[in-house]
């Protein structure tokens, strides 16, 4: 176990219940502190009483664009955190989200977006590569 | 809904064309079977060849072609029509009654004749033949197509729900073999759990997808008894103890006595099962659930009501949708298929009978079937019918 001090702190959002409860136990076993949210209204709750340093999304959640709008509430209270965006929508729809430039970056609001099934270790590495990013 | 359907004349005779014109320039169509009034534009030109620049520029709805023209005939346009495919209706004008030509055109692709000289209502009564012809031929391709839509959606949307607890469960395959998250055995008992789970919804799901085939196919022999409705409603309690207990909700059927339905069995099962399992699955811990069974003047009412989370009217107005489901806080760890209520909606239909819902959010809902057994075979009939083919 790493000490309280270097426990860094993920918000993890997603509506499948074992997709997130998945998410979380890895997360747990990697000595993060985890903050679990099965929906945007549940994660807004969270947000208003502590900061994360770190989110990780679904892109698709209850109304469609839920992701979207979540991190974009995400970024202006706490323009620091970054934040992972998972979606399914490429598999689903066959529609390619990738952001290509800043300027579409800009505009999705997240500093990556991995298409689902995410595997867990390109999830943490990005994760570290993120944190490590920040003071 | 006024309808516009355009007209394109081609005969070399002046007098002919205006004679047409003149006639039809006010002249509208009125059909009560796809309630619709076409009314009609003209246009008119004096050769084949005209005639077929003209069909390349405006695409008209009917062509009223003369079978004698001074260049190409009115066959050879025909003929080269037909090569184009296109959707026009031909009505042709010959200047006597010809078998030869009539073989001739109609094996080109004519729709109709009108021999030569006719008068102002035998030419109305042409076109508003192939009007009515060609618009519910439309009808029938718009229905077509949206039907080919509904059924391109539901498949998307099956496959999503069925590919979400694949993942899941891979999820977790993943985790334990790859023994990823600790040394827990609590960790990975749950991950086993809820596996388990997972495919359980999986299996209900392709069990209602069975079943919702089932009754959409409707050529399925039924197998028609005298059945005691409380009977079944008895059983399909029964096999919900399980899950009832693990909530303490307390399932009671209010009907003693028996109430006979001539009906096949599996139809009402399906009713009650989902009604009663959606009764225990939205309760709250400790609720209760009261089925009760009715049958006065060839008409089963089953009703049944809990005390569950309820829902606002405008959830309940989407219930009935195959894929719906609500989706809130208090929804979201249920699982579901979200195809339920569309079964029994579809068996209730079948018995000629539809499915009602009344519901306060945080009180309960009670979900009501009416069934006319009587009326069994009507509806089914008519809905595994196809379309109705154009008339012609």
């Amino acid at each position: 176990m790493q000490t309280g001090a270097t426990t860094r702190t993920i918000l993890v959002v997603d509506d499948d219940p074992d997709f997130l409860a998945q998410q979380q136990m890895q997360l747990e076993a990697a000595h993060f502190k985890v903050l679990a949210a099965p929906g945007v209204q549940e994660a807004r709750h969270l947000l208003e009483e502590c900061q994360p340093d770190l989110a990780v999304l679904d892109l698709m959640m209850e109304d469609a664009d839920g992701g979207f709008a979540l991190s974009y509430h995400l970024r202006k209270k706490y323009p620091g955190v970054p934040i992972i965006m998972v979606t399914a929508v490429t598999s689903q729809t066959g529609l390619d989200f990738t952001p290509s430039g800043p300027e579409q970056k800009s505009w999705v609001k997240a500093d990556v977006i991995l298409p689902k099934p995410v595997r867990f270790e390109q999830l943490k590495r990005e994760i570290d590569r993120l944190l490590a990013r920040k003071p | 809904m006024t309808e516009q359907l355009r007209i394109l004349v081609v005969d070399d005779e002046p007098g002919m064309r205006t004679g047409i014109e003149r006639t039809l320039r006010r002249f509208s169509v009125t059909l009560p079977d796809i309630e619709g009034e076409v009314a009609f534009e003209l246009q008119a030109v004096d050769s084949g060849e005209a005639a077929l620049a003209q069909i390349e520029a405006s695409g008209p709805d009917i062509l009223l072609l003369d079978h004698k023209l001074p260049g190409m005939s009115g066959l050879d346009v025909l003929h080269e029509l037909a090569e184009s495919k296109r959707d026009i209706l031909t009505i042709m004008i010959t200047a006597y009654a010809s078998l030869d030509t009539a073989i001739t055109a109609t094996r080109r692709g004519a729709y109709d004749f009108l021999a030569k000289p006719f008068t102002p209502e035998e030419l109305k009564a042409a076109v508003r033949k192939a009007a009515k012809h060609l618009l519910l031929q439309r009808q029938a391709r718009r229905l077509a197509e949206e039907k080919r839509q509904v059924r391109f959606q539901f498949i998307s949307v099956l496959g999503h729900e069925l590919k979400a607890p694949l993942a899941a469960v891979e999820g977790y395959l993943n985790i334990l073999r790859d023994r990823s998250v600790g040394d827990n055995p609590a960790v990975y008992q749950q991950a086993v759990e809820r596996s388990l789970v997972r495919l359980q919804g999986m299996r209900k799901l392709i069990l209602d997808l069975l079943d919702l085939t089932r009754i959409e196919s409707g050529n399925r022999r039924r197998d028609l008894a005298n059945l005691d409705v409380c009977e079944v409603a008895k059983n399909a309690i029964e096999t919900l103890i399980p899950e009832a207990t693990a909530k303490r909700v307390a399932v009671e059927l209010a009907t003693p006595g028996p109430v006979p339905m001539r009906a096949d069995r599996g139809d009402l099962e399906m009713i009650l099962n989902n009604l009663v399992s959606n009764a225990v699955k939205y309760n709250r811990e400790g609720g209760q659930v009261r089925v009760t069974v009715e049958g006065q003047d060839e008409t089963v009412r089953i009703a049944v009501a809990d005390t569950g989370i309820g829902m606002s009217a405008q959830e309940a107005a989407q219930l009935f949708r195959e894929f719906s489901r609500i989706k809130n806080p208090q929804t979201r760890s249920i699982l579901g298929s979200g195809l339920g209520l569309s079964i029994v909606k579809k068996v209730a239909a079948l018995y000629g009978g539809d499915v009602q819902v009344q519901s306060e959010p945080g009180v309960g809902s009670t979900f009501r079937v009416t069934l006319h057994p009587a009326e069994l075979g009507g509806e089914a009939a008519r809905a595994a019918a196809p379309p109705a083919p154009p008339a012609s």
